[in-house]
């Protein structure tokens, strides 16, 4: 694979995860358990929606298909998305959806920082921007945790069965392939080997304050950054890309 | 003092155009006009919430997504300005929701019609929030501090909420057939309950008299409804957009745009609960109001642990 | 199920540039000092407008009232002393 090809793969991966995650955080609009908390994450949600459009303008500079970011959000089929399958799961209730929020931030602000080592100036550039975004995201999120988890008892059980649930989900965000072995060689992106091991560290560090266990590696579930999604992911698009499928080639 | 004198002095210093503060004196019909008519403005920026809502995870383009949640976002902290100033009258938010969810409170009923097609999230910000918009910007005068403030504040934020809603419809009325039909029938929907949103004519208006005195309110309805029609009516002629009023002309002497008969029967019904989605509305907002409970009580228990650790530890 | 709660409320204050005070923007309802802090931050510095905030429990606030008005403040009306006007200087003096 040509550098070129696999930076375009991996800033998809990137922008997908950004954009999947923002949708889902969305759904939330109107349904936070107080209006304050519904405006906490709608901001949450226009940051993940910024940073996918940026990123999708990279990918449409890099690509000669001459494809505008919006065309890449909208129009691809389940199998060309490849975020990590995480965030597509449904948002179940508030403490899933914390949990959820929590896992993924502390991989992305560990890419993040990361990528501020990129020989990529433009990845750099964006990493820099979204890392100070994603540290917001992990202080409001990690916090709920801390208070699910020494709130009530039902606050704890909530949090801990979400953890539990999603925890099989979590390896796919540190699968590597030929892409990130393209990447790693030529000093854009980097082992996620090594985000593993910090980020079982921080997420952990978290837990014990919220009292809660980490869960055991189990069952793991894979395939994301390859396109092999949960069958979540479908219904998603189908209501993402409703316009734009509708009514082509139309300017909003 | 008593409470004549207290209420000429009040009466003083509303029409020396002083501000009233929520430690002042007021009359008891002040507070209480207060109370309904803010808490029922709050109450319809969060059930705004809902119709603008059902179009989010559809918008069509990265741009308008941003532009939807960050405008509805908006209508969220514009309610949660009014119901903090609402505080300041001595009721809680508690209480407040609980008034809207028996019934007792009531909210904007423009947000009663569903949203159908695209077109009518642009026929929402140019409309509905056009006439929100003039409503504000007189609120904004009233004679309550808290409420003026807050009315600020609105104004000064929703100052792209009519124009992002006003681009929609210009897009879609120079895009496809289908989507300058959308946009028609988004502003036959939406026409006519954006006018409604002004309340009755003056001469059956309930409170007009009393909240003019007060300056609660500095305008009457009929002015207002007016003001709006006069901007609005060259917008849609603008980007081709008929406006659904047969009756609709132009006045040369009064220069103003007079408009057909209002139909008040389908006014007082939906004011009722009859509209096609009140019902809808209020469980929405009852059932993510419940299921947040947990949510809640698990945040209060957490910090009366923490406080009851740190009693202990001293 | 027991009454519903809000939170308690706040009041925020927003530093919006370098140097200047920090001011009243307004309330939020939170359960805990940092909770009160990110909804400040997500509600009232939106559009770019804060560089520091405080809260404080609108409780833990003490107020005057609207009768203390002129025992409070009318007192000082008369103490125009108090103000560089109220002082001749020399003619011709400068820098003073």
């Amino acid at each position: 694979m040509n550098t070129k090809d696999a930076l375009i793969k991996y800033c998809t991966r990137l922008a997908d995860n950004n954009l999947i995650l923002g949708q889902r955080l969305a759904e939330w609009c109107s349904r936070g358990p107080i209006l304050e908390e519904d405006l906490a994450m709608t901001n949450i949600s226009l940051d993940l929606f910024g940073e996918a459009e940026s990123i999708y303008e990279y990918i449409s500079t890099l690509t000669d298909n001459h494809l505008s970011a919006d065309d890449i959000a909208f129009l691809r089929s389940e199998r060309e998305y490849s975020n990590t399958l995480l965030v597509e799961l449904p948002n179940g209730d508030f403490a899933y959806t914390m949990a959820k929020q929590f896992l993924y931030a502390s991989f992305a602000k560990l890419l993040y920082t990361s990528l501020l080592n990129s020989n990529d100036e433009t990845l750099k550039g964006l990493s820099e921007k979204a890392l100070k975004e994603v540290k917001y995201h992990i202080r409001h999120s990690s916090e709920w945790l801390i208070r699910f988890g020494n709130g009530t008892s039902e606050s704890k059980t909530r949090v801990q069965n979400a953890l539990n649930d999603i925890w099989k989900y979590t390896d796919d965000m540190f699968e590597m392939d030929e892409v990130d072995n393209e990447l790693i060689s030529t000093g854009i992106a980097f082992d996620l080997k090594d985000i593993y091991t910090q980020w079982n560290f921080s997420v952990s560090e978290i837990l014990k304050e919220a009292k809660l266990t980490k869960p055991s590696n189990g069952l793991s579930i894979k395939g994301g950054y390859k396109g092999i999604h949960t069958e979540h992911l479908g219904h998603i698009l189908t209501e993402m890309q409703y316009l734009q499928r509708a009514h082509p080639g139309a300017k909003w | 003092m008593n409470e004549e004198q207290k209420l000429n002095q009040f009466q003083a210093r509303i029409d020396a155009d002083e501000k009233i503060e929520p430690r002042d004196w007021m009359p008891d019909g002040y507070r209480k006009t207060l109370i309904r008519q803010m808490s029922q403005h709050a109450h319809s920026e969060v059930i705004g919430m809902q119709p603008e809502g059902n179009w989010v995870l559809r918008a069509p383009s990265l741009r308008a997504k941003k532009i939807l949640l960050a405008k509805i976002q908006d209508e969220g902290g514009h309610g949660l300005y009014l119901y903090s100033a609402t505080e300041t009258l001595g009721i809680d938010r508690t209480e407040m929701i609980e008034q809207l969810q028996q019934g007792n409170a009531k909210y904007s009923s423009v947000f009663n019609y569903p949203t159908l097609n695209w077109a009518d999230i642009g026929a929402i910000g140019w409309l509905v929030d056009g006439a929100a918009i003039v409503n504000q910007t007189m609120l904004a005068k009233c004679s309550y501090g808290p409420y003026s403030r807050a009315m600020l504040r609105i104004c000064k934020e929703e100052g792209f909420h009519q124009r992002q809603g006003y681009e929609i419809m210009g897009k879609m009325m120079t895009g496809t057939q289908a989507q300058r039909e959308m946009a028609q029938d988004a502003m036959n929907r939406w026409w006519w309950p954006a006018l409604m949103m002004f309340g009755p004519h003056d001469s059956e208006s309930a409170h007009s008299q009393e909240s003019m005195k007060w300056k609660i309110k500095v305008e009457s309805n009929d002015k207002l409804r007016q003001r709006f029609v006069n901007r609005t009516v060259e917008q849609a002629h603008h980007i081709g957009l008929t406006v659904p009023d047969p009756l609709l002309s132009y006045n040369k002497e009064t220069l103003n745009w007079s408009f057909g008969p209002i139909n008040w029967d389908e006014f007082w019904s939906i004011v009722k609960g009859n509209g096609p989605c009140n019902e809808q509305r209020m469980s929405h907002h009852i059932k993510y109001h419940n299921e947040g409970a947990w949510v809640r009580e698990a945040a209060l228990a957490f910090e009366e642990n923490l406080t009851k650790k740190q009693t202990v530890s001293i | 199920m027991e009454k519903d709660n809000q939170f308690p409320q706040w009041e925020v204050f927003i530093q919006i540039k370098n140097g200047t005070p920090h001011e009243h923007a307004g309330s939020v309802h939170a359960s805990d000092k940092k909770m009160a802090l990110q909804n400040a931050r997500d509600i009232y510095t939106r559009r770019n407008e804060g560089r520091s905030l405080w809260v404080v429990k609108t409780d833990d606030i003490a107020a005057t009232s609207a009768e203390e008005e002129a025992e409070f403040f009318d007192p000082a009306e008369d103490k125009i002393y108090r103000t560089p006007n109220f002082y001749k200087m020399p003619k011709g003096s400068t820098n003073i």
